[in-house]
């Protein structure tokens, strides 16, 4: 080895800290892209596939006038929120929608919860087998099951009333209402309510001050989710309700439908989704511990 | 202040007989273990006292009074879990005022009991936390302290310091204790762990597949098992079968001198404590049959060594020695049994003891 070289790999050799370090941020960068890759690109996906159309309905709903090459609306304006919500039939299918959502949740919470309590706290023959029926409702295409339960309704009088919609939705809920306060309630350990009637409590206050407390987030969920996918729920009240049960999804529907003007249904789309994304995000607060993925992991 | 008496108490799941007709006197203010096996049915006896269980059979009294009519929620007694069970939603204070609360007690009374019950279990400072911000070791106390704050005439603890790791448990142990100690309060305590049934009790209850098979001071259940499994369970034994004949039990190539009472021809069993088991210099003559073997494995154990000796005809045989004794894995020793018990059928042990070079003579 000649004392030249020796040299020069000295000064490689101080140099090449710097140059690691340069090196290792930028390798560091890559990898970083490589590992979070799928990420990048679902994220992307997100954006074209869910902001994309939901900017649509936002800027159709704020539209005046939008001519074909123009890539955004040429006239802005709110003539079409006007319009919309002073139709007569929006004033009474809200309320009518309010109302529908809060007696369907109600009656599921009042048939659900108490078999729920059962499902999780008693041990009786096909108790499993009676978990995953729930399944069944949402196992098979809705319209069809719909169709034939129409049927039904039909030679009952119930097509077109408001009880009949309510029968028709209530169906919806079950699998939400019995399997998430289900795993709620045995999540909550038995030795826990032992430890309380030990200390003298009894069992309804047990229930009330011990067992009810730990499971009131996953029921809270549990009911917000139900009034919230009701409220949306148009599939069942179109066949059961019409003509003279309107919700303001079956609106929607008849509007989109009937109409060339596409703010009307722009509009009642932003006004549906205003609730049910104050709620959602109500639930998002309420969501500890999982207990929606919980529920649906029974 | 109360006594406890189990009387016959059975209990029955299915065909399967969890505890079978058991009977526990439990004088005032005494600390009684209940050890066991995983399965014997300690848990099950001590929630039908705690009223968690109905038993299918016999009478729990308090006091000599019957209580298997009372609810768990109307029974003098007070039960400390295994598990973790401090009510999570609730601070500390309200987890240890719950019970007060449900006595109508005044505010006054009811802060004065917490404050002390806190005090007794060394957390004074904690009223305010929840219970996810304490550690197993200190729910555990708080756990102690809700049970204590009710002044119950009984208390019963569960394994509670399974969960813990083991230098917390035994500091726990300790304490609990001291505080038992204090508070002089009717204790029952189940545990699989005989370490510390030996540590903490007055009296131990050994129960194997749903019955009490001893109940007696710890050091009299060490010295003197009253039957075989408690003899295999408590502590290191060796057990050796063995037949009478001639006076002498015939145990493999070798023999011991036989409890006259034993009738020729019945088939025994021998249990020997490894430290009864004392190593004879080669060249003695010692009067009675001393076993010729080889050490197998010889493992420090820091105050004590313990060795594996392989006697031919009698296999693997344990030894506690001396650290004065100077061995090594490989060498070649005699041993001679200072003590020893003769399990006959069910009848209790036969006990045999050998002075120092004069032969075996008995003892009981």
């Amino acid at each position: 080895m000649t004392p030249s070289e020796t040299a020069e790999e000295q000064a490689t050799e101080a140099t090449r800290p710097k140059q690691t370090s340069v090196n290792l941020t930028l390798r560091a960068w890559l990898r970083v892209l490589r590992r979070e890759s799928f990420g990048l690109v679902a994220l992307l996906l997100l954006i074209v596939g869910i902001l994309g159309p939901i900017s649509t309905v936002f800027l159709w709903a704020f539209t005046e006038r939008w001519r074909y090459p123009s890539l955004l609306p040429t006239e802005w304006g709110i003539k079409y929120w006007a319009q919309t919500l002073s139709r007569a039939d929006i004033g009474s299918a809200l309320p009518l929608s309010i109302m529908l959502s809060l007696v369907v949740t109600g009656l599921s919470a009042l048939i659900c919860l108490p078999a729920a309590y059962a499902f999780a706290r008693m041990r009786f023959p096909g108790r499993q087998l009676l978990l995953l029926s729930f399944l069944v409702t949402n196992a098979f295409p809705r319209f069809g099951l719909y169709v034939s339960i129409a049927i039904v309704f039909f030679r009952l009088d119930l097509v077109g009333t408001v009880p009949g919609v309510i029968l028709i939705q209530l169906i919806n809920t079950l699998l939400l209402m019995i399997w998430i306060p289900t795993s709620a309630f045995q999540g909550v350990d038995r030795a826990l309510e032992e430890a309380a009637l030990d200390v003298g409590a009894s069992r309804l206050r047990v229930f009330v001050q011990i067992t009810l407390p730990m499971v009131l987030p996953a029921l809270g969920a549990a009911l917000l989710l139900t009034f919230v996918s009701t409220f949306y729920e148009a599939q069942g009240a179109l066949l059961i309700g019409l003509p003279n049960v309107r919700t303001m999804p079956v609106l929607m529907y008849s509007l989109i439908n009937n109409q060339v003007i596409v703010q009307y249904g722009a509009v009642i789309s932003l006004v549906l989704w205003l609730p049910s994304f104050l709620l959602l995000a109500f639930v998002q607060r309420f969501l500890r511990g999982n207990a929606v993925t919980a529920g649906l992991g029974v | 202040m109360a006594t406890l008496d189990l009387i016959n108490l059975t209990k029955q799941f299915g065909e399967v007989v969890a505890v079978n007709s058991i009977n526990l006197n439990v004088g005032d203010g005494e600390f009684l273990c209940i050890l066991g096996p995983s399965g014997c049915g300690k848990s099950t006896a001590l929630r039908m006292v705690g009223g968690f269980e109905d038993p299918s059979a016999g009478d729990v009294r308090i006091d000599g009074q019957s209580v298997i009519t009372l609810p768990a929620n109307r029974r003098p007694t007070a039960m400390v879990f295994q598990k973790y069970t401090l009510w999570p939603h609730m601070r500390i204070y309200d987890n240890i005022a719950f019970g007060l609360r449900l006595r109508r007690l005044s505010t006054g009374e009811i802060d004065r009991a917490v404050q002390g019950a806190l005090q007794l279990v060394g957390l004074p400072t904690y009223g305010k936390r929840y219970p996810g911000q304490l550690s197993g070791g200190e729910q555990q106390r708080v756990a102690l302290a809700r049970a204590l704050v009710l002044e119950p005439k009984i208390l019963l603890l569960d394994e509670p310091f399974s969960n813990l790791d083991a230098l917390l448990r035994v500091r726990l142990r300790e304490e609990l204790r001291a505080i038992q100690r204090r508070v002089h309060i009717t204790t029952i305590f189940v545990t699989h762990d005989q370490e510390e049934a030996l540590s903490l009790a007055d009296r131990i209850a050994v129960m194997h597949k749903g019955q009490v098979e001893q109940v007696d001071k710890a050091s009299n259940i060490y010295a003197s098992p009253r039957t075989l499994f408690v003899a295999d369970f408590i502590g290191a034994m060796n057990l050796l079968p063995a037949i009478c004949q001639a006076g002498l039990l015939q145990l493999g190539a070798h023999h011991l001198a036989a409890p006259p009472s034993l009738s020729a021809g019945s088939s025994v069993t021998i249990a020997i404590r490894p430290e009864d088991l004392a190593l004879v210099a080669q060249s003695d003559s010692a009067p009675s049959d001393t076993w010729a073997g080889s050490v197998l494995q010889l493992m420090d154990l820091g105050h004590y060594r313990r060795a594996i000796v392989d006697v031919p005809t009698l296999g693997q045989l344990k030894v506690y020695l001396s650290k004065s004794v100077m061995l090594n894995e490989g060498d070649s020793v005699q041993l001679t049994p200072m003590r020893y018990l003769v399990y006959h059928a069910h009848e209790a042990p036969l006990e045999m003891q050998q002075q120092a070079g004069e032969g075996v003579m008995v003892y009981r």
